[in-house]
């Protein structure tokens, strides 16, 4: 920390100070990954950008001018419709049950136990997995025929639930454009899936937070004649909130990109009840050779994620310059 | 407090870096990594391919084992790429092909999913290949149209499997003494029968979609018949037609004797539900054969019986491997020498009894081919051969996308005006028989 607050200060203090190794060599170790970056991750963007306005949608390379066309008709699509009802409703409930189950587990293995490190590592090694492991796992785990089902069977369950095949939309009767809005029942199976997968990383991360605050203040509360309920909600959960904030960020943006785990659970669904915008993409650009399309999806998912994500790197970084 | 402002900070810098790789899959996908050998000829060849699954796999090594005795000394290198029936191979081959470094010769099924490659102005032809080998009659004429645009041959078939087979549990036909259902009439009878004693009729698994799209293509085949069938993929029949109506109906009809979990379960779960005796019937392309006599030790005409599709007696769904010459190939002499080897009678007769399919030459062996086989070699020679759409040789890969994507709906809502509006849209976006 101390080094870093020199070099701040130092150009402060003298402008004009001639070349030296010493000053060009920072600039020299970032420049080709701040290359690397320009052209593969934003030269690209751009790229997707301008071909998602063009008649590319043919094996032929068609860079013709198509204006906005790829992405109205986008819009007029049933499953691309499908596909945000879905990531808006998959997104929800994937961060509320990451964060909430990913707090409890944090709060339980916070409890000074021995055999903590051992709860910690159960809890976070669902993580380790490939979301495809995973796919393919509750795939059977919830195929109509077999995994969940055996046991309802088993307890004398009449009605077994179909799981990822049900089509029915909760509740009925909300139609908007082609599509039912509501909760695809189909899509339950997923979630369940990503949030074993990831609750174990919301816990890490309030772990974390759980650290970091500092005894005094829970002592304090004591002192005042709180009881832990009212400590918890009154001292310890405020503190949290920065560490809501970036978990729920993070899981946004893997729930906005989700691929591999309904690639490999569900595919599409359904009546596209478990698609998303990325298998979308995928099938488009690379079954349909619908080049220009697939990128105006792409696109469209960007704009998405920065929607979540630009104002909290905007307020984050702000706060960074004020300290 | 100073703790938190680090986490923050270390939280947002940890979201920028994901942001950024989000983008980078978005838009660089297409990268794939590529080594083109040098520009002067040697002997050398890069076979591209998706055939990495255990009976392709053998054929292919076999039929390269075959081209290094007649060619001693040239380099084979197997650029095989694997995953799901070709879905991988094509997108890396579409990005070679785009990027101008096109493999020497790679898979392409005949028909419609060749000439997106002809058309873009991508393929040699073959004609004087086909001349000097004699081929122009070894192969039957409607498959050589396949593969040919105004005059000009661009491909060399290798194999053909046949997309309109009807496969059923023999034991189940003979315990409650069911036809073969070669008609409609005939399938509706049996299904009933079966439904009564609480057999599933028709098993499906239709996960990856093209499973529905491929039993309604048979439906439409056995419903309109073959010319028409043809017409219908080069858009000279309106989608109003009562036909295809027709035949969506009986599909609709067809759907209310599947197994409940079909969305569920691939190909392989269908045509299992009919090993395990859990369905009766599965309608799926002749390399269930390869998956039950190999995969699951079944007996054909013991454990399993098969006949066509119902009406489609007489027609063939052809779904062909082929292999062609792109431009712009490092070694095109090689190629011509390897497309020699796989249009021979030899060539073909060692690799397709390996992987399960029949040759493409109407004069191979029959005694090399198991029972079904020679009964498909058999129908191939006097059949009207019909291009399959689920496999993308009726239509372009846009259109094909756009019909799974309305079949998607279909099997779940079952609204036939619905998926017949959708056709018609697809047909205007992807320019249909043109």
């Amino acid at each position: 920390m101390d080094s870093l607050q020199r070099m701040d200060a130092v150009p402060q203090g003298r402008r004009r100070r001639p070349w030296t190794w010493e000053r060009a060599y920072p600039i020299l170790t970032l420049l080709p990954s701040i290359i690397a970056i320009a052209i593969f991750v934003y030269g690209f963007i751009f790229w997707t950008g301008y071909i998602s306005l063009t008649k590319w949608n043919t094996l032929t390379v068609n860079l013709a001018w198509n204006g906005l066309r790829n992405y109205a008709l986008l819009f007029q699509q049933f499953r691309f419709q499908a596909d945000l009802r879905n990531l808006l409703v998959f997104t929800i409930l994937f961060i509320l049950c990451c964060l909430v189950i990913g707090l409890l587990l944090a709060v339980m293995v916070d409890q000074k136990l021995r055999t903590e490190a051992l709860f910690r590592n159960i809890f976070i090694f669902p993580m380790a997995l490939s979301f495809i492991v995973t796919g393919v796992v509750w795939q059977w785990l919830f195929a109509p025929n077999s995994g969940v089902n055996l046991i309802l069977k088993a307890l004398g369950v009449k009605h077994l639930p179909q799981w990822y095949v049900d089509p029915t939309i909760v509740p009925p009767g909300w139609h908007v454009g082609q599509i039912q809005l509501g909760l695809p029942i189909a899509l339950i199976a997923v979630v369940v899936a990503a949030v074993w997968q990831m609750s174990g990383f919301a816990m890490a991360l309030y772990l974390a937070g759980l650290r970091a605050i500092p005894e005094e203040l829970k002592e304090a509360a004591a002192v005042d004649g709180a009881n832990a309920w009212q400590t918890f909600w009154k001292v310890t959960f405020p503190q949290l909130h920065p560490i809501t904030v970036t978990t729920t960020i993070i899981l946004a943006h893997i729930s906005m990109k989700i691929f591999d785990l309904i690639y490999a659970m569900t595919g599409p669904g359904p009546m596209f009840a478990t698609d998303m915008p990325s298998l979308n993409m995928f099938n488009t650009t690379f079954q349909g050779n619908h080049y220009a399309q697939g990128a105006a999806i792409a696109i469209i998912m960007l704009l998405l994620i920065a929607v979540f994500i630009v104002p909290y790197l905007v307020s984050a970084f702000r706060q960074e310059g004020r300290s | 407090m100073k703790g938190k402002k680090a986490l923050r900070l270390g939280g947002a810098a940890a979201v920028l870096v994901a942001l950024t790789t989000a983008c980078g899959t978005a838009g660089t996908a297409n990268n794939a990594s590529n080594t083109a050998g040098a520009g002067t000829e040697e002997k050398k060849i890069e076979i591209f391919s998706w055939w990495t699954g255990a009976g392709e796999a053998d054929g292919l090594n076999a039929l390269i084992k075959l081209f290094q005795q007649k060619d001693p000394g040239v380099q084979v290198q197997n650029s095989a790429v694997a995953g799901g029936a070709g879905t991988n191979a094509k997108q890396v081959l579409a990005t070679r092909m785009q990027a101008g470094n096109p493999p020497d010769t790679f898979q392409v099924h005949a028909g419609a999913e060749l000439m997106a490659w002809v058309d873009a102005g991508k393929m040699e032809p073959l004609n004087d290949l086909y001349q000097s080998q004699g081929w122009n009659d070894k192969f039957p004429q409607q498959l050589i149209d396949m593969v040919s645009k105004d005059g000009n041959i661009y491909a060399v078939p290798v194999d053909i499997h046949r997309g309109n087979v009807l496969w059923y549990n023999k034991k189940i036909f003979d315990q409650y003494h069911l036809q073969p259902p070669t008609t409609f009439d005939i399938f509706f009878k049996d299904a009933d029968i079966l439904k009564q004693h609480g057999i599933t009729p028709l098993g499906l698994g239709d996960k990856d979609t093209w499973e529905a799209t491929m039993l309604w293509e048979d439906v439409l085949l056995g419903t309109v018949g073959p010319q028409k069938y043809d017409q219908i993929w080069q858009g000279k029949v309106s989608w109003d037609d009562p036909g295809i109506r027709q035949s969506l109906e009986t599909f609709k009809k067809m759907l209310q004797y599947v197994n409940s979990d079909h969305a569920a379960l691939d190909w392989q779960d269908g045509s299992q539900l009919v090993a395990t005796g859990k369905a009766a019937m599965n309608v799926m392309g002749d390399w269930a054969k390869g998956y039950y006599t190999t995969d699951l030790k079944l007996k054909p005409n013991v454990d399993f019986g098969w006949c066509v599709t119902p009406g489609t007696e007489g027609d063939f769904m052809v779904i062909s491997d082929t292999f062609g010459l792109p431009k712009g190939a490092p070694h095109p002499n090689t190629v011509l020498d390897w497309l020699k080897v796989l249009g021979s009678t030899e060539g073909q007769d060692v690799f397709n009894p390996l992987k399960g399919s029949i040759p493409a030459r109407i004069d191979a062996d029959p005694s090399k081919y198991d029972v079904y086989s020679q009964q498909a070699m058999a129908d191939f020679k006097k059949d009207q051969l019909t291009p399959s759409l689920a496999h993308g040789s009726a239509a372009s890969p846009g259109f094909l996308d756009a019909v799974n994507t309305a079949m998607k709906v279909f099997v779940t809502n079952q609204d036939i005006d619905q998926f017949i509006s959708a056709l018609k849209t697809a047909a205007q976006e992807n320019n249909l028989g043109q």
